[in-house]
């Protein structure tokens, strides 16, 4: 009865706060997952088109963020950052500290990391698509731009589906490191709950909860994603 | 370029770095042992069996290491008098055995489908021809499935090994003085963020690599059929012609 009430949304429950800070879990992973697209679609076409010193960069890159410790790329961030603000700051005569955002930190970071595998991702979707298709494109006078997107990209983003849906889990599980920053994301707010009621096991086991609703929801998502792109294929 | 700060800075993280192998490789093993526990569960056909393995399969893939980490060090110290009265204390106090714990359980977790993949590609073929000899299931076990499941298993497997390494570095949320642990307090003591993380990158990055060229080796060791067929020497030739 205890922990109902601790979880609940009377007065003295942390229900509410911990959806919220749910929300704020999602918000930080999408960000991070869009970010990771950009520097992911920028290392992968690097790798397949770019001249060496760009390949070079682009495989030092994947290889880097793929060997180090996501918890060391966080904090790299939010020192690295706030360092670099704060001098930036007296450099126009402000004193004192200065610190970044902690959810521009923290998505900025899954970004970079989650970068390193998209870049595996779409680079194997690009290699998956059949020649022919690029051929035939060509073929009735398309343009590389107008190519890309009515043809090269659709097909990536199908082949691509479900190695996507992995990074996608893999940077909701790792939003809980943002948690060093203090952004107030699912395990932060269960820290603070922990706290201040002295009752750490009923919130972390919710925030457990919390992250499995999230993780399920989201493979079932992907699952229906990965049936719509594949509407049309022939299967055997 | 401050080369000297650089280089103390490199020796400083080095001294964390024994723990960060000993949480690495302890979790690895034990993992790897649950995770054939939790494979063979699964692949053993009884729903008995294979619901549970699938439930903490489901669990421990599905939420954060570090919410298991958190779990596990400060959620299960709620129930002291309980740990107590079992003597099981002294384990869920020290932040070292925590952390081992929730990190081999992790692995097993993943693991544990990894060997399942590994097992279901075997051929049946295989299988039936080691019956057909006589072979006995475990037996079989051995000699055929195990070798060629291994084999299949690994490249997935060293991901997850490398995945370890890098896991460790949560420890240090728990206060274990491992190499991310070293660092955080390096930066926040110095502010010089970058040339901190560099020398603590190259330090995780250098035992992966290292871990990387063993696994190959291994998979190279393991898969004699792909390998180009020795020269036979130039006098048994001769005796051939």
């Amino acid at each position: 009865m205890h922990a109902v009430e601790l979880l609940g949304f009377g007065p003295a429950g942390w229900g509410a706060a911990l959806l919220r800070a749910a929300a704020t879990t999602v918000l930080v992973a999408l960000l991070g997952f869009a970010a990771g697209a950009v520097f992911g679609g920028l290392a992968a076409w690097a790798r397949i088109a770019g001249s060496a010193p760009l390949r070079w960069l682009a495989d030092g890159y994947t290889t880097l963020l793929r060997g180090i410790p996501d918890l060391l790329v966080i904090y790299l961030f939010y020192f690295g950052g706030s360092a670099a603000l704060t001098a930036l700051a007296q450099a126009f005569g402000a004193t004192g500290f200065v610190g970044v955002p902690a959810l521009a930190t923290g998505a900025l970071a899954l970004g970079l990391v989650s970068g390193a595998y998209q870049a595996e991702v779409y680079r194997g979707a690009y290699l998956a698509v059949h020649r022919g298709q690029m051929e035939a494109a060509r073929a009735v006078g398309m343009s590389t731009p107008l190519m890309f997107r009515r043809v090269v990209a659709p097909l990536v983003l199908r082949y691509g589906v479900p190695g996507l849906g992995n990074v996608w889990q893999l940077v909701l599980k790792e939003s809980a490191l943002v948690s060093v920053t203090g952004l107030v994301e699912i395990l932060r707010q269960s820290q603070i709950a922990a706290g201040s009621t002295r009752e750490p096991f009923p919130f972390y086991l919710a925030a457990a909860a919390l992250y499995l609703a999230v993780t399920t929801v989201s493979t079932y998502g992907f699952g229906r994603l990965e049936l719509r792109t594949l509407r049309g294929v022939r299967r055997g | 370029m401050d080369f000297a700060f650089l280089g103390s800075t490199w020796l400083t993280l080095l001294s964390g770095l024994p723990l960060t192998l000993k949480l690495a490789s302890g979790a690895v093993s034990c993992g790897f042992v649950l995770a054939l526990a939790v494979a063979a569960m699964r692949v053993s056909g009884s729903r008995l069996l294979s619901g549970p393995a699938q439930a903490f399969v489901f669990a421990f893939r599905g939420t954060p290491l570090l919410v298991q980490v958190f779990l596990i060090y400060y959620g299960l110290g709620q129930f002291r008098p309980f740990l107590q009265e079992w003597g099981l204390w002294p384990f869920f106090r020290d932040a070292y055995w925590c952390a081992l714990l929730a990190l081999s359980l992790n692995t097993a977790a993943y693991s544990g489908e990894i060997i399942r993949g590994a097992i279901g590609s075997v051929p049946a073929g295989q299988i039936e021809a080691a019956r057909a000899c006589g072979m006995g299931r475990l037996t079989a076990a051995r000699r055929i499935i195990g070798p060629i499941a291994l084999r299949q298993a690994l490249p997935a497997y060293s991901n997850e090994i490398i995945s370890m390494v890098k896991a460790t570095s949560l420890a240090s949320i728990i206060t274990l003085m491992e190499v991310t642990f070293i660092a955080q307090k390096l930066i926040s003591q110095t502010f010089r963020a970058v040339e901190i993380f560099v020398c603590a990158g190259s330090i995780y990055l250098l035992v992966n690599v290292a871990i990387t060229r063993a696994v190959w080796a291994l998979e190279w060791w393991l898969s004699p059929h792909l390998r180009a067929r020795p020269r036979e020497p130039a006098a048994l030739e001769a005796a051939h012609a």
